[in-house]
């Protein structure tokens, strides 16, 4: 056994990193591997650090090289970081080529066989036996591929210096009710803490130290987050049809459903789901149960949307709410379907043929995609339209920490039904009458007795009572009631979140960017540039946004696609300001980080 | 409730056969279409249904515009093209209540509806499944169906080169319980297998021969009044019995089968065809082929079996339909947050 840290690096002697730091873990997809960083990140989270991950997995199921990052820091930065200070190789495939990447002075814990130590001599190399100390500490040979992976749990927390109770437990909880998988891999992690413990000189560069950061807190991804702001919305229908990254939105949903939706008394559900034959039908499942009062739901992707724009098109004219969540990913086509992107922001803005406007709600934290997806069913009844709410895969399936969400005790907006009674006493009322002047009709539901109130909802022209009409001026009065409605949205949408630094230069972004942004306006103030940064939360846009493009000499708009999509619409509302608009972007698939947002504004400003 | 004459007949419910109209049809004078919709006002009126319950569901073409022409107490949805069944099924669940009609076309389901008309009736949605069956396109005035024969001519000279889908062998192979074919030009049968057809839980596939006058009606067609008329071959003379008149009402002498269904209505089938026996799947696909395969039209009752539970049920939802459900009911309280925030700490 010949372990031992290379000789001293180039940045050896450089100050410790305490709890400030990235680690970038390259394996094959299929091994276990997702639970050994899932346990590596619970075991740092519970020494009281903030800490976040990034999945960064190919679109198969097993084989094929996957790198996950865990990143810790004291200041609660939980983008993504550009550089690792701490590599762990398991993968022979990518091993060369991560170690060609990897930032100098970088500890780089790998397979022995691999022998990657003459590749570069800037980085302090840690050879493993990890064979060797599998076949020890693991009886069963057939398990030896899954449980390899948490001997570099076992390794790292030694070097890292996490607590090996922490390890345990968080072994255990992943694991949850599997008694001998929990004993099996708390011994595995338990060899290569060991094994390091003997062999391996400790090292200063980075550390883990115990905090307090995390007290309280919760570890969940976005798509969770989501299934439980439906579930505590009370949706009845869903119709879905898988597609990565946003199945697991209903799977979980469908968890919860089978303990929280069932009646206690005869055991029955309180909602249909039902895996449709593809999204067009999720679409029209979605639609027709809001038509027939159901709050109703479905979870897709940028392809789905596209398959289900003919649908949404007809929800928008005919005024059938349904909620519609949009986990995106890197498209067009299949694209990189592993990978995230915010490159449906037209899509879902205008989604189908036509004219057509949507209110669209971009949850930008944890807490965000249980509210607003609670929310999003209140103004899909309210406004009678399809609401999308528009994630992407790095909140969606990314492990995040959030304070516990806030019970949703504002009751449930049904919004303008007609009852039966209501229905006796209405004078000449029709579906499509806009009585209140906000653009809002009252509609009933099917099935409602006393013969009143029954209509024919159709794609086709129609007027105020719902007949058939081809008359210019009835197509003219739904379309212009229609845009009045979507006005009447503005009161009634999430409007933005501020972080001001008092300045006339504005940084906008929205959704999964937000960690970044943060990063890089702390970033770029450090280095004398102050910048004002408005969230945007939703579309329409509320008169906050307004005054912010109006007040600020410049807008850098922050997104991650090729085209700056949101820029766009900003430009085509504001066509006054159409010049302000300058889109920072970032579209390979990786999630955003600060340094290139830092990198992009600061060569605008030095132009 | 009745806006007729006082001397018009009522039925059960107290209504008359106006309370089941609907606006006036704008389709082609002759159109088999508007035979169907007055039998679906006759079948609906006779079985007492009450109008409040009815959905109509349609996609796009002359078949999708019926739903507007009978029972304006029901609620309509005209939604897009070949999508029918998905519209249907979710508010068949959103609401366990409603009477489901829906109303397609030989383009709609078997060409850009197909995947939708496949999957609905593998679902055993509940509803009744309409095909109005021209073997043209007669809203895009008139180019060829995925129904139409091998061979079929257009008025144009246009050869058919493909074969025939058949929507009822198919449903059939899918599972579906009640398969049926009628001829619009025989009202008698269209009557009694709409009745039956209400009183089934399940998806009901009904396939209605249904001549287009304007398009595919010329003397080479096989979907002419005059070919199908001569092709039409009935299996049987079908009597249904609602299930509160099964009391009172006798089984028609000569019966050869009775099917009851889980309501308790009933089924009389009185043989024409001696050697096809409706409630054998596979003897029925046989008996099919073969007459197809002579250019004939098997009409009636092709398949029945009451027994498969319908998607609801599958689901196991609440009896109330969820449509009705309030916060109550659906909010979890605040320690079921507080129990899902702690497991996830």
């Amino acid at each position: 056994m010949t372990a031992s840290l290379a000789a001293p690096a180039p940045t050896a002697g450089a100050k410790t990193r305490i709890n400030d730091f990235s680690i970038q873990v390259a394996t094959v997809n299929g091994s276990g591997s997702q639970t050994a960083n899932t346990v590596l990140l619970r075991a740092i989270f519970q020494m009281g650090v903030f800490v976040s991950g990034k999945n960064l997995f190919p679109s198969n199921i097993a084989g094929l090289p996957t790198w996950f990052t865990i990143r810790a820091s004291a200041k609660g930065y939980v983008a993504r970081k550009a550089s690792n200070e701490m590599l762990i190789l398991m993968n022979p495939e990518t091993a060369k080529e991560d170690i060609a990447k990897a930032d100098a002075g970088a500890l780089v814990i790998y397979d022995e066989p691999l022998q990657l130590d003459k590749l570069r001599e800037d980085l302090s190399f840690i050879p493993v036996p990890f064979q060797k100390l599998v076949t020890a500490s693991c009886p069963e040979p057939k398990l030896h591929k899954l449980v390899k992976n948490m001997i570099y749990v076992g390794v790292a927390s030694r070097l890292l210096g996490v607590d090996m109770d922490e390890v345990k437990k968080a072994i255990a909880k992943q694991l949850k009710a599997k008694v001998k998988a929990v004993e099996i891999n708390q011994n595995a992690a338990l060899a290569g803490y060991d094994w390091a413990m003997e062999n391996l000189p400790d090292q200063d560069r980075v550390k883990v130290v115990r905090d307090d950061k995390t007290q309280g807190l919760i570890i969940v991804d976005g798509n969770e987050a989501c299934a439980l702001g439906a579930l505590f919305a009370g949706v009845t229908v869903v119709g879905w049809y898988p597609i990565t990254p946003a199945s697991s939105l209903v799977e979980t949903f469908i968890e919860y459903a089978e303990e929280y939706r069932k009646d206690p008394k005869t055991g029955k559900s309180t909602v249909a789901i039902v895996q449709m034959e593809d999204e067009l039908a999720s679409a029209g499942v979605v639609l027709s149960a809001g038509w027939a009062g159901a709050r109703s739901m479905t979870s897709t992707s940028g392809p789905g949307v596209s398959l289900m724009s003919e649908f949404i098109g007809l929800g928008y004219y005919v005024e059938a709410p349904g909620v519609f969540f949009n986990v995106a990913r890197t498209g067009p086509s299949t694209g990189l379907p592993t990978r995230t992107q915010q490159s449906d922001v037209e899509l879902c803005a205008k989604c189908s043929h036509g004219d057509t406007q949507h209110i669209n709600l971009y949850p930008g934290t944890m807490e965000e995609c249980f509210q607003f997806s609670y929310d999003a069913f209140d103004l899909a009844e309210r406004f009678q339209t399809p609401i999308f709410v528009v994630t992407d895969l790095d909140l969606g399936m990314q492990n995040w920490s959030s304070k516990p969400f806030a019970y949703p005790a504002k009751p449930y907006d049904r919004g303008k039904v007609l009852n039966q009674q209501q229905l006796a006493e209405a004078k000449d009322w029709g579906r499509y009458k806009d009585v209140d002047g906000d653009g809002i009709c009252y509609r009933t539901l099917p099935g409602t007795p006393g013969g009143k109130g029954a209509y024919f909802t159709r794609g086709s022209g129609h007027n105020d009572y719902a007949q058939y009409s081809e008359k210019p001026e009835d197509y003219v009065a739904v379309m212009d009631r229609l845009k009045r409605k979507y006005e009447t949205a503005k009161a009634h949408v999430p409007g933005p979140v501020f972080r001001n630094l008092g300045s006339d230069k504005g940084v906008l972004a929205f959704g999964s960017s937000d960690p970044a942004v943060i990063e890089a306006q702390d970033g770029l103030a450090a280095a004398g540039l102050e910048t004002d940064y408005l969230r945007l939360r939703a579309l329409p846009f509320t008169a906050e946004v307004d005054a912010f493009v109006k007040e600020k000499k410049v807008v850098y708009v922050v997104e991650q696609n090729r085209d700056g999509q949101m820029a766009n619409l900003f430009r085509e509302i504001y066509p006054e300001y159409a010049t302000k608009f300058k889109s920072v972007l970032h579209y390979d698939g990786h999630a955003i980080d600060a340094k290139c947002i830092v990198d992009q504004i600061t060569a605008f400003e030095q132009k | 409730m009745s806006t007729a004459t006082p001397s018009a007949p009522t039925n059960r419910l107290g209504f008359t056969k106006q309370d089941y109209v609907g606006s006036k049809s704008t389709l082609c004078a002759g159109c088999g279409h508007d035979s169907i919709t007055a039998q679906i006002i006759n079948a609906a009126f006779e079985s007492s249904i009450e109008g409040h319950r009815v959905t109509k569901y349609s996609g796009i073409g002359c078949s999708s515009k019926t739903p507007a022409y009978f029972m304006n107490q029901g609620w309509g949805f005209n939604s897009v093209h070949g999508r029918m069944p998905s519209i249907a099924t979710g508010a068949s669940l959103a609401n366990r209540n409603l009477i489901n009609i829906g109303v397609s076309g030989d383009g709609d389901s078997m060409s850009i509806g197909m995947g939708q008309f496949v999957h609905a009736v593998r679902r055993n949605i509940p509803m009744i499944y309409i095909i109005e069956d021209n073997g043209v396109y007669g809203l895009t005035k008139g180019q060829f169906s995925a129904t139409a024969d091998k061979g079929a001519f257009l008025k144009s000279g246009a050869v058919n080169d493909l074969p025939p889908i058949d929507p009822c062998t198919l449903a059939i192979e899918l599972g579906c319980g009640f398969v049926a074919r009628c001829f619009s030009g025989n009202p008698k049968q269209l009557n009694a297998i709409l009745k039956a057809a209400f009183a089934y839980e399940g998806t009901v596939v009904l396939d209605i021969i249904s001549p287009c006058v304007t398009f595919n009606n010329h003397d080479a067609s096989t979907r002419s009044y005059k070919h199908v008329k001569d092709h039409d071959f009935p299996l049987h003379d079908l009597g249904f019995i609602q299930y509160s008149e099964v009391e009172d009402v006798e089984i028609p002498a000569g019966a050869t089968e009775v099917v009851t269904f889980p309501d308790g209505s009933k089924v009389s089938i009185k043989a024409i065809h001696e050697d096809y026996d409706p409630t054998d799947r596979f003897g029925a696909m046989k008996g099919i082929h073969e007459s197809m395969a002579k250019g004939e039209f098997l009409t009636g009752l092709l398949y029945i079996n009451p027994t498969q539970p319908p998607l609801p049920q599958v689901l196991n939802l609440v009896d109330e339909p969820l449509a009705s459900l309030d916060e109550s009911v659906l909010k979890p309280s605040p320690a079921v947050l507080d129990e899902i925030m702690q497991s996830l700490m």
